[in-house]
């Protein structure tokens, strides 16, 4: 009898999961179009699932091996039971390599269920507790039923009784396995991270690549929407890396503004788009809410808004922009694409920029600076410095990416001491001085893609009249964007940050340094030099240099929490229970240290605005040009005075 | 009915930069316009069409704005006051001093005369329009308020105590409509004729603090400013109260 019903159930559950297929494929299709390599993407994809994903993946060893038992297992599984009972190849070969994949498979599925007994916070409930159970039923249900093929167990063992419960067993396992993945269940992870790796919108991640500068919208292209409304405004490869989520909630443990209390869960924020892509409510959402905000009160649909319908406007301004989500997502998702695509269209249609921020993207228009500060007072900081500019010398070997930390008296005390050490270096530089404008970093996280445009243009045109080796700045966010960002308009420079640059100099031996006094260092990566940059090294390596031992965080490195003061956050200054730089000056606090080391002037700021008493806050320029020593003087021939005899 | 509601607006000049940007008290007027008509609020300026800064008041949501092609150093009065009798305007909105140019800020006086209308200046709230009659409150000094009733049409100045003006977006800004009018060119012989200079600061009048402790000091800071030695006078005749003013004025010396 279950000769004639398993392949019936087999081609039922797989006929439907094509409809399905095709049904997810459509609502995929209702996005934009977006430029991808088909066929290349989709051979590349077993190597990047294998590869790359693996990689992220592995940084958890127990998920690691057991997703790699399950997913082995049940795709061999899947392969063979097609052949075995699907076309009746009843082959004692096959019959046996069926039961190693079941075995496999049911291995892994009970590592699933040990993990699901007691789910840490992060893990979505609801249908994902009951996966584990399907696992076990498909894997169970065909290691049965294939034991007659291998001739183990004779073709009717057991009876009509175990047969009734062994079709009950296939059932559940294919409906959850084949029909489940395209009809939304929670293996669609598996159907939509296959493409999703295969048509991802940065394929340069994959291959140990890196990828982290903000796509441009092409302001020329009239009928293009100013960023993202509605659902189907996003690129149809971007609605289907949302459906990619495994809801694993990595991006949610590592989230500073869910940490803090801010209305902000990255996990929940694509599933939200999921919702949004394939119509619907947030109710059946089973993983943990936006703080302060109910489940189930949020719908949309593909032609609907997305803000004040799905997703609130405050939880889209209350991201830093640290990565901190993507870097841990083990499907690769781009969270942080999305939200400034959804900003875009906040500011530049709706002017909706909350808090400050309206006053700095106009201040940043009409003065070229975040503050509002007179552009002609840019280089009051160096008055004393006797600064060559560029503007004079036309050409040079290091040109001083200054920064509008130019315009703040504590992170002018970082600018003097960066040029205290290029000085003792005796290196051959030059700062544009009043013809240079912000970055645009601001502008562009802010959503304001025309105002980032217009400053990013007009500092290529000056960059474009000189010639420089590289550019040096103390400013991881110039830094990213001049390096990553400018691209896209034609600005193609090296530059480097100053803790890069501080380490090739004292690797040359061009730093006559002594050693760092005193209290006990830690050092905090900043999220632009760090996750977007891929520098933890150079920085740690000056600090070496200085005789400190850093005494490291518990996250530290690529899993650095930010400091609050990315994106723009500080401006829109989105509420919560407490403050990401109040969070980071605990985990500082931890580590026993008495000095935090940073690279970054809105680390410095944001840190440093943490009450006293906390650790003191230095810019590694600071450390550095402290321990200069100073050359020992040219040895003048002492006047000596002729003893006058007394009588 | 809706009320037909015309803001007039001007380009601007950042107070640090100085670079043009939207007319602070303008872009207010715009706002109030639009909370008083919404869609249906008409935006002028009389000058050049082709200064890009206007598009900063469409990006504020507006479909269009009418610009009185003008060239520098025209005078904006006859145009404007012509446009807005012909419009059948019924409440004129205005900053209350531009921040580029002469920035007299005489022109919401002149044009008011010149219309025979009435003005309400630092205009801060309209409560309601009802059969002709508005009631409005006026910004007084220190945060007060005086409620008015005015007839329609009139002409309102809006400062400071206006409402904070929405953020330019540039989307709205791009698509928006700048709308030319052809008017005759009247040359400001006032303005043309004139040499501009830096303005000085205006010399501040010397304060003696008395105050001995911080409490004083807070008093002082923020208590009206009594003047103490006035006296009011009531009941007398107009030449009565002219030789009482007149002889104050040579008392304080202004008048010698
Ligand atoms: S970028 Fe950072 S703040 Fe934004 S959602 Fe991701 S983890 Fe949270
Ligand atoms: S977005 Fe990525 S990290 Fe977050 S829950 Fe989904 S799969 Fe996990």
């Amino acid at each position: 009898m279950l000769n004639t019903l398993l392949p019936i159930l087999l081609f039922a559950a797989l006929g439907l999961a094509v409809l399905g297929a095709l049904r997810r494929v459509n609502m995929w299709r209702r996005g934009r179009a977006a430029k991808v390599d088909l066929l290349g993407g989709l051979l590349a994809m077993p190597k990047r699932y294998m590869v790359d994903l693996h990689h992220v993946v592995a940084r958890d060893k127990y998920i690691a091996n057991t997703h790699v038992a399950t997913a082995l297992g049940f795709v061999l599984s899947a392969l063979l039971a097609i052949l075995v009972h699907g076309f009746g190849l009843h082959n004692r070969i096959l019959g046996y390599a069926l039961l190693l994949a079941s075995v496999l498979m049911f291995v892994g599925a009970t590592f699933v269920y040990l993990r699901r007994r007691n789910p840490p916070a992060r893990l979505s409930k609801g249908p994902w507790m009951r996966l584990p159970k399907s696992l076990m039923a498909f894997s169970v249900s065909f290691f049965l039923v294939t034991l007659p093929v291998a001739g183990i167990l004779p073709a009717d063992f057991g009876g009509w009784l175990l047969a009734a419960l062994l079709g009950v067993g296939v059932l559940w396992g294919v409906s959850e396995m084949f029909f489940g993945m395209t009809w939304g269940g929670p293996m669609k992870h598996a159907f939509a991270g296959a493409l999703h790796l295969a048509w991802h919108r940065r394929a340069e991640r994959f291959g140990g690549g890196r990828s982290t500068g903000l796509k441009p919208l092409d302001l020329s292209d009239k009928s293009a929407p100013l960023g993202v409304e509605k659902p189907k405004d996003f690129t149809w490869n971007q609605l289907l890396g949302f459906d990619a989520c495994v809801q694993c909630g990595k991006c949610e443990a590592a989230c500073p503004a869910f940490a803090a209390g801010q209305p902000l869960n990255p996990k929940k924020l694509i599933q939200d788009m999921v919702v949004g892509l394939a119509g619907g409510t947030d109710a059946k959402f089973a993983g943990s809410p936006y703080p302060g905000k109910a489940i189930g009160e949020h719908s949309g649909n593909p032609h609907q808004p997305i803000v004040n319908g799905l997703v609130d406007a405050e939880t889209l301004w209350s991201c830093t922009t640290c990565r901190a989500c993507v870097e841990e997502c083990p499907m690769m998702i781009e969270h942080v694409d999305a939200i400034v695509d959804m900003r875009r269209h906040l500011t530049l249609e709706k002017g909706a920029t909350p808090n400050k921020g309206a006053e700095v993207l106009e201040n940043l228009i009409a003065t070229d600076n975040p503050g509002g500060f007179a552009p002609g007072g840019r280089m009051n900081w160096a008055a004393d410095l006797n600064l060559p500019l560029l503007g004079d010398k036309k050409t040079t070997d290091v040109l001083f990416w200054v920064g509008d930390g130019a315009f703040d008296m504590r992170n002018q005390r970082t600018l003097r001491a960066f040029v205290k050490v290029l000085k003792a270096a005796k290196v051959d530089f030059a700062v544009l001085g009043l013809e240079e404008r912000d970055s645009g970093d601001v502008a562009r996280r802010l959503g304001d893609e025309a105002t980032f445009q217009l400053l990013a243009a007009r500092n290529i045109q000056t960059l474009a009249k000189y010639s420089f080796q590289r550019i040096v700045t103390c400013d991881p966010h110039s830094f990213h964007v001049l390096k990553n960002e400018y691209g896209a308009f034609d600005g193609h420079y090296r530059v480097q940050h100053h803790s890069t640059y501080m380490a090739e100099l004292i690797d040359a031996g061009a730093l006559n340094l002594g050693q760092h006094k005193g209290n006990s260092v830690t050092y905090h990566d900043p999220c632009y030099l760090g996750r977007y940059n891929g520098e933890y090294e150079a920085p740690r390596q000056v600090l070496r240099a200085l005789g400190i031992e850093v005494k490291e965080m518990q996250r530290s490195g690529f899993r650095s929490r930010c400091c609050g003061g990315g994106g723009g956050a500080p401006i829109t200054d989105i509420p919560g229970k407490q403050r990401i730089p109040d969070m980071r000056m605990e985990d500082i606090r931890e580590t026993g240290a008495e000095l935090v080391a940073v690279g970054c002037p809105q680390c410095t700021a944001m840190l440093e605005g943490v009450v006293e008493p906390r650790p003191l806050i230095k810019d590694i320029a600071e450390l550095v040009a402290d321990a200069l020593l100073e050359e020992p003087a040219p040895a003048k021939t002492p006047n000596l005075r002729e003893p006058a005899e007394v009588h | 009915m809706t009320t037909h509601v015309i803001s007039l607006v001007s380009i601007g000049a950042h107070p640090t930069s100085g670079r043009p940007r939207r007319a602070e008290q303008d872009a207010r007027a715009v706002e109030l316009g639009l909370q008083l008509a919404g869609d249906n609020l008409q935006v002028l300026h009389a000058g050049d069409i082709a200064e890009p800064t206007l598009r900063a008041y469409l990006g504020m949501g507006l479909a269009q704005l009418h610009v009185l092609e003008q060239p520098a150093g025209a005078d904006a009065l006859p145009v404007l006051g012509d446009y807005l009798q012909d419009a059948g305007a019924q409440v004129v909105l205005t900053g209350s001093q531009a921040e580029t140019g002469e920035g007299s800020g005489m022109l919401p006086f002149l044009l008011a005369e010149h219309l025979g209308w009435p003005l309400i200046v630092g205009l801060a709230q309209v409560e309601s329009i009802d059969s002709g009659v508005a009631h409005v409150l006026q910004a007084l000094p220190r945060g007060q308020r005086r409620r008015l009733k005015v007839r329609l049409p009139f002409v309102a100045t809006v400062d400071n105590a206006g409402p904070k003006p929405r953020q330019s977006a540039y989307g709205p800004a791009q698509r928006g409509v700048l709308q030319e009018h052809d008017v005759q060119v009247v040359d400001d012989e006032l303005f043309t004729g004139a040499v501009l200079q830096p303005a000085k600061p205006r010399p501040k009048r010397l304060k003696v603090i008395k105050a001995k402790s911080g409490a004083d000091r807070m008093k002082a800071a923020t208590a009206k400013a009594s003047g103490g030695g006035g006296q009011v006078l009531k009941g007398l005749g107009p030449e009565a109260g002219a030789e009482a003013i007149l002889k104050l004025l040579i008392e304080e010396g202004v008048v010698r």
